[in-house]
């Protein structure tokens, strides 16, 4: 199955074939043990990284804090520069936003920066039914596009992909000769976006952070595809979460240090590309032409509830993914969504419902890894286990924060089991009995006990219960 | 006010969201920003970053820029050359190119990009920029654009030459950033520049000149009383 967004309800089906795939397990484990190790050496100073979490935690939560106030500011501001700011309730309305700047230049060609809040809402799909073509222009992105995939890690988007594959990608559909030297490759796949970036009518953009004070947008990257498509099209369209706001300039110097090393362990990449509005009078170019896309797309959602704001917090570095235990494993298009891995697993609920994403929340061990690497300290597993919790709660019950797809996983003989167990556990007589009982009849325990043994050995009762133990022992 | 920005703004504000305090990154980078010695290891940490990132760094002084110039462009026998527009370096660089170096000729950034986009892209063989200022740290250049000098000549053609004072080097982004004053005036666009265009997207294999320039040359302008056999490699 094509990973679509719908997939992510089949997650434990494309996760088995996944693993299933020696081939992906093996290129996946070493380049995960290889970014893991880039980002320990860049961060080696313990100090210095825990006191630059505190700081970069600081920032987000302090622009979370008085993100309406801030987002007021940053439209302000771009207005003032000639920025047209727009707002997006879902991804219908982003779509439509960005055709109709799309119409009203006649434009039949955009060029696009890395943004995967348009992979998001599916932009090029939707341009496409509309006439209108979208070129990605990030190396991997444009590799996926020609293979019709989609990104599997947020970082590095095609991850999955062997330079044969890629040769023979180009080679399909560029005309290229096959080929296993990655510079060629990278050649053929420079020259084929240049004509593009020279043609385009538009150029998109996601943004790192957009920064109340000065109405700056800062981009960060290597390739310098992302400085071609804001720079050379006659309007740049850029497109962002309403989380991605900072207060002030100053606070992008922490984020972008601790970004870079904590996605690929590098101390900083090639360009940090700041846009202050469009081309000023007398300049030579920059677009002439400046838009901005603020997209909820369920991130109010999020942000209405103490605990789950803390998702917002992401600045998308995919450390998270690259230490998690079943993302290195299973690779990103099993899960199905834009966002892979633990970010994914905590912002898909919100931006799709329960509905699609409920097994996304169980797709972890709670080993805690991701948590530990987050530079801005979102407390992962927590989120996790109170997602499981909403997705298991009954549809309806009422509480404050409801989300969409509340009790997507609900079941009523598990609630029950629960709480037998609970009844069971807290009264003295009835534990005792029913450990006595387990013991006892231990030889009756069943081989096959749900999704347990498919994996495991089954689980059986010892001989003897604990407090059996404890009292032959005191007794000796 | 749009329908769809007040249905946001209301969700947020319902959230009542209690107030966080800033924390003060100024206080961070006082504590943990970086430090060097002397000048000249922090000089020399800038350069030893810059090389590692595939950056040719070229000593220069007051006196033998332009001679060190028109020499890097015969050795990599550049047709054309786009230089600022109605700068001083600008300037002498097309007055020095005339007399030596006849084969090099100056395209002057004087036009909207849109007049000479086909140019820009299939003919231009190297763009020149002065650089704002530098940062030691992560071996880094600030470029500032003006209306002299566009985002072109650094993005475009396949070499970058920026001419750098190294009297302009700060320890790092944030004591740049104060320094700059940048918060109170933002041009429409700086750039960091650390390195050629690069990208690791196949295999994770390392490539230079993914979509930017493949190669930068830096000439790294030393004030006199500076040795450059102090600084490591001369190329
Ligand atoms: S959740 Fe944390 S570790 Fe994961 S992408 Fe976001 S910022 Fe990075």
């Amino acid at each position: 199955m094509k990973p679509t967004e719908a997939a992510s309800r089949y997650f434990k089906i494309e996760a088995v074939k996944a693993l299933d795939d020696n081939h992906l397990r093996h290129s996946l484990r070493g380049a995960m043990d290889g970014l893991m190790s880039k980002r320990r050496a860049t961060l080696a100073n313990e100090e210095e990284l825990q006191r630059l979490r505190t700081v970069c935690e600081g920032i987000r939560q302090h622009a979370l804090s008085r993100l309406p106030e801030l987002l007021e500011q940053l439209e302000d501001k771009l207005t003032e520069l000639g920025v047209h700011v727009h707002y997006a309730e879902d991804k219908q309305e982003a779509c439509t936003i960005i055709h109709q700047i799309a119409q009203a230049h006649e434009a039949k060609l955009m060029v696009k920066g890395k943004s995967m809040v348009s992979e998001e809402i599916h932009l090029n799909e939707f341009l496409a039914e509309q006439g209108v073509e979208a070129v990605e222009s990030d190396m991997g992105e444009y590799i996926l596009q020609l293979a019709h995939e989609k990104p599997t890690h947020i970082v590095m988007p095609a991850i999955h992909k062997t330079k044969d594959q890629v040769s023979e990608l180009f080679h399909e559909h560029l005309g290229s000769p096959l080929t296993d030297d990655v510079d060629e490759l990278i050649r053929v796949g420079r020259s084929a976006l240049r004509d593009v970036y020279r043609q385009a009518d538009l150029g998109l953009s996601g943004v790192n952070f957009a920064v109340a004070e000065t109405g700056t947008l800062c981009l960060v990257e290597n390739e310098g595809n992302g400085r071609l498509s804001t720079t050379v099209p006659p309007v740049h369209i850029a497109i962002t979460g309403i989380e991605k706001v900072v207060a002030q300039l100053s606070d992008v110097v922490p984020l972008y240090s601790l970004l870079t090393r904590s996605a690929i362990g590098q101390n900083i990449t090639t360009y940090f590309n700041m846009i202050t509005g469009p081309r000023r009078h007398q300049e030579l170019d920059g677009p002439q032409e400046m838009h901005l896309v603020l997209l909820d797309n369920g991130r109010t959602q999020a942000y209405a509830d103490e605990q789950m704001r803390q998702t917002l917090q992401c600045i998308r570095c995919g450390a998270c993914m690259n230490h998690c235990p079943v993302y290195t494993r299973v690779g990103g298009a099993a899960y199905g969504t834009t966002y892979p891995g633990p970010i994914g697993e905590i912002i898909s609920p919100h931006l799709m419902g329960l509905d699609d994403t409920h097994d996304l929340p169980t797709a972890s061990s709670l080993c805690g890894a991701c948590a530990e690497v987050c530079p801005v300290r979102i407390p992962i597993p927590d989120l996790l286990i109170r997602l499981r919790t909403e997705a298991q709660r009954s549809p309806n019950e009422v509480v404050p924060h409801p989300i969409r797809g509340q009790g997507a996983a609900h079941s009523v003989s598990e609630q029950m089991a629960w709480r037998l167990f609970a009844g069971v556990s807290s009264h003295a007589f009835g534990y005792r009995l029913a450990t006595q009982m387990a013991t006892r009849l231990r030889a009756l325990t069943p081989k096959r006990q749900l999704g347990w043994t498919q994996n495991h050995v089954p689980l059986r009762p010892a001989a003897k219960t604990l407090h059996q133990m404890v009292k032959e022992k005191n007794n000796t | 006010m749009s329908q769809a920005k007040e249905r946001i703004l209301t969700k947020l504000r319902q959230a009542q969201a209690h107030s966080v305090a800033h924390p003060d990154v100024g206080a961070y980078y006082q504590d943990m920003g970086a430090q060097w010695g002397s000048d000249l290891e922090r000089l020399r940490h800038w350069a030893d970053t810059m090389r590692a990132v595939n950056t040719q760094i070229v000593w220069v002084t007051e006196a033998n820029w332009l001679a060190q110039l028109t020499q890097i462009l015969a050795d990599h026998e550049i047709k054309t050359l786009a230089v600022p527009n109605q700068t001083m370096a600008s300037q002498k660089i097309q007055a020095a190119l005339a007399v030596d170096a006849p084969k090099t000729q100056c395209v002057v950034a004087n036009q909207a990009l849109e007049a000479c986009k086909t140019e820009w892209f299939n003919d231009v063989d190297a763009g020149f920029t002065e650089v704002r200022c530098g940062i030691a740290h992560t071996g880094t250049l600030l470029l500032w654009t003006s209306a002299q000098e566009p985002r072109a000549l650094s993005l475009i053609p396949p070499l970058h030459i920026a001419l750098f004072d190294t009297q302009t080097l700060y320890n790092d982004f944030y004591s740049a950033m104060q320094a700059l004053a940048m918060p109170a005036g933002m041009p429409s666009n700086v750039v960091l520049v650390s390195g050629p265009s690069k990208t690791a997207d196949i295999q994770l294999t390392l490539a230079y000149g993914a979509h930017g320039p493949k190669d930068l040359i830096v000439l790294a302008l030393l004030p006199d009383d500076i040795d450059p056999t102090l600084l490591g490699a001369q190329p």
